[in-house]
């Protein structure tokens, strides 16, 4: 091991494990990489254990790239642990960026979320319903897991964040150039979106543009989208307004959508109110009741303008109150 | 101690805050409940104002612009009037009654209306109670 390469970690906390299927899909460019850097900490790919981490003195790794949200106290621990081994915290991908899919939970409960997972499914068998423990006594002692939170986290929501990777996954392109660029001390200042434009998806899209007046909101599974003209002038919910470009649109591309998952805009604070902001103001009527019935075709706005990004947006979470 | 609602309203510059003024002008009493923000066209309020003001401990948002047809930019109150329904279906999603937010048009003549509006706004929001945001960016906190 080269004492000038760069030591790298990647771990995976309340996530698909997409992500790190995306730094395999850099392909020949993995040579590259191991040619610049040494991954010291990837449990998703080979064996290592929370104690080769806890060996190791602080601020010995270079980089390490988080994917997934803080869901559980074993993400948030392990957070911490990274945190104070590395020099460089990288957010990578879009749950440690804004908590992602698994940040949807968020619009109810972890009481709701056990009802539903454990109890109501009708693929999960569970006749003496039980729930998650956190410890369970067996005859050989006490067995622990890691306590589900009420809430998901986005990374910097549990410990300071350096950069943050965006994209459901990363582009495997961005993230070759962003690794050949720590290497190389080419970061830009800390706090930075990495890996992705400043530009909306919108302005970069080669989609045929005329004229947007929504009638009808359509759901994509419903119809079949011309590939060549803007998603919006079809009727169906595209989040490009409100969402960073860098992704080379492999939705887009794709005949879907784009669903937002590189996240807010530089100076947007609040992807959905943006989102929403744009859509509304193009709906094609001033009848009051005439809106509400346009508006009727969106079965889930808050979902669909918060897919990616709910545990980052202003509101954070469904907001529960006490009975008075 | 008994509850009042902090709101936060948000009147245009051409129509309502000058309305808002003339309600004041005119020595009109009406509920002290609203801090007054004044922007150019209700058009210009990007929903993010909102989610910021209850974030930030509002307990009602009131938007007040041009009666329809009489925007100082032509349709700038349209955009609002099709944004706010939308963004109160998302509000409801998001634990925050639809009814905490309110639209209404007042002219730069209509003082009294003004003084209609805020009273029984505040009223309204004071029978739905505190807004209270429960859950904040802590860990656990459980309902």
């Amino acid at each position: 091991m080269a004492a000038d390469k760069l030591k790298v970690a990647m771990y995976w906390g309340g996530a698909c494990g997409g992500c790190d299927v995306a730094l395999l899909d850099i392909h020949e460019m993995i040579l590259d990489v191991v040619a610049v850097a040494d991954l010291l900490f990837w449990p998703c790919a080979m064996d290592f254990k929370y104690t080769d981490v806890e060996k190791m003195p602080d601020q010995h790794l270079d980089v390490t790239f988080f994917s997934g949200a803080i869901r559980n106290s074993e993400n948030e621990h392990v957070a911490q642990l990274l945190r104070r081994k590395s020099k460089v915290m990288v957010a990578f991908g879009a749950c440690a960026h804004m908590g992602g899919i698994p940040g949807l939970a968020n619009f109810y409960t972890r009481d709701e979320v056990f009802q539903a997972a454990y109890l109501d499914s009708p693929s999960t068998p569970n006749p003496d319903r039980r729930l998650p423990q956190r410890e369970t006594k067996v005859p050989e002692g006490t067995l622990q897991l890691p306590e589900i939170f009420d809430t998901v986290r986005t990374l910097a929501q549990a410990v300071p964040v350096d950069f943050y990777l965006p994209g459901c996954p990363p582009n495997p392109k961005q993230i070759g150039l962003v690794i050949q660029a720590a290497a190389t001390g080419a970061l830009p200042p800390r706090g930075a979106v990495v890996g992705a434009s400043d530009k909306a998806m919108c302005e970069e899209c080669p989609r045929k543009k005329k004229e947007l007046k929504f009638k009808e909101f359509k759901r994509r599974h419903l119809v079949h989208p011309d590939p060549e003209q803007c998603f919006m002038e079809q009727g169906i919910i595209c989040i490009g307004a409100a969402t960073r470009a860098g992704c080379g649109w492999r939705c887009i591309g794709s005949n879907m959508p784009c669903r937002g998952c590189y996240g807010p805009l530089p100076h947007a604070t609040d992807q959905g109110a943006k989102i929403l902001s744009a859509i509304a103001s193009h709906i094609d009527s001033e009848d009051p009741a005439e809106i509400d019935r346009i508006l009727d075709s969106i079965p889930d706005p808050a979902g669909y303008f918060y897919r990616f990004g709910l545990p980052m947006s202003l509101l954070h979470c469904k907001q529960r109150r006490q009975a008075p | 101690m008994s509850f009042e609602p902090k709101i936060v309203g948000f009147l245009c510059n051409w129509c309502s805050y000058t309305g808002a003024d003339l309600a004041g002008t005119s020595r009109m009493k009406y509920l002290p409940n609203v801090r007054v923000v004044r922007i150019m066209c209700s058009g210009r309020l990007d929903p993010t104002f909102v989610l910021k003001a209850f974030h930030e401990g509002a307990d009602g948002v009131l938007v007040a612009g041009c009666h329809p047809g009489d925007c100082h930019y032509q349709n700038g109150n349209m955009k609002t009037l099709r944004r706010i329904p939308l963004l109160q279906r998302m509000l409801e999603q998001l634990g925050i009654e639809r009814d905490r937010l309110r639209l209404e048009w007042v002219s730069a003549s209509e003082g009294e209306r003004y003084q209609h509006v805020v009273n029984d706004f505040v009223e309204q929001i004071r029978k739905l109670g505190p807004l209270q945001l429960a859950v904040g960016k802590d860990k656990t906190a459980t309902a």
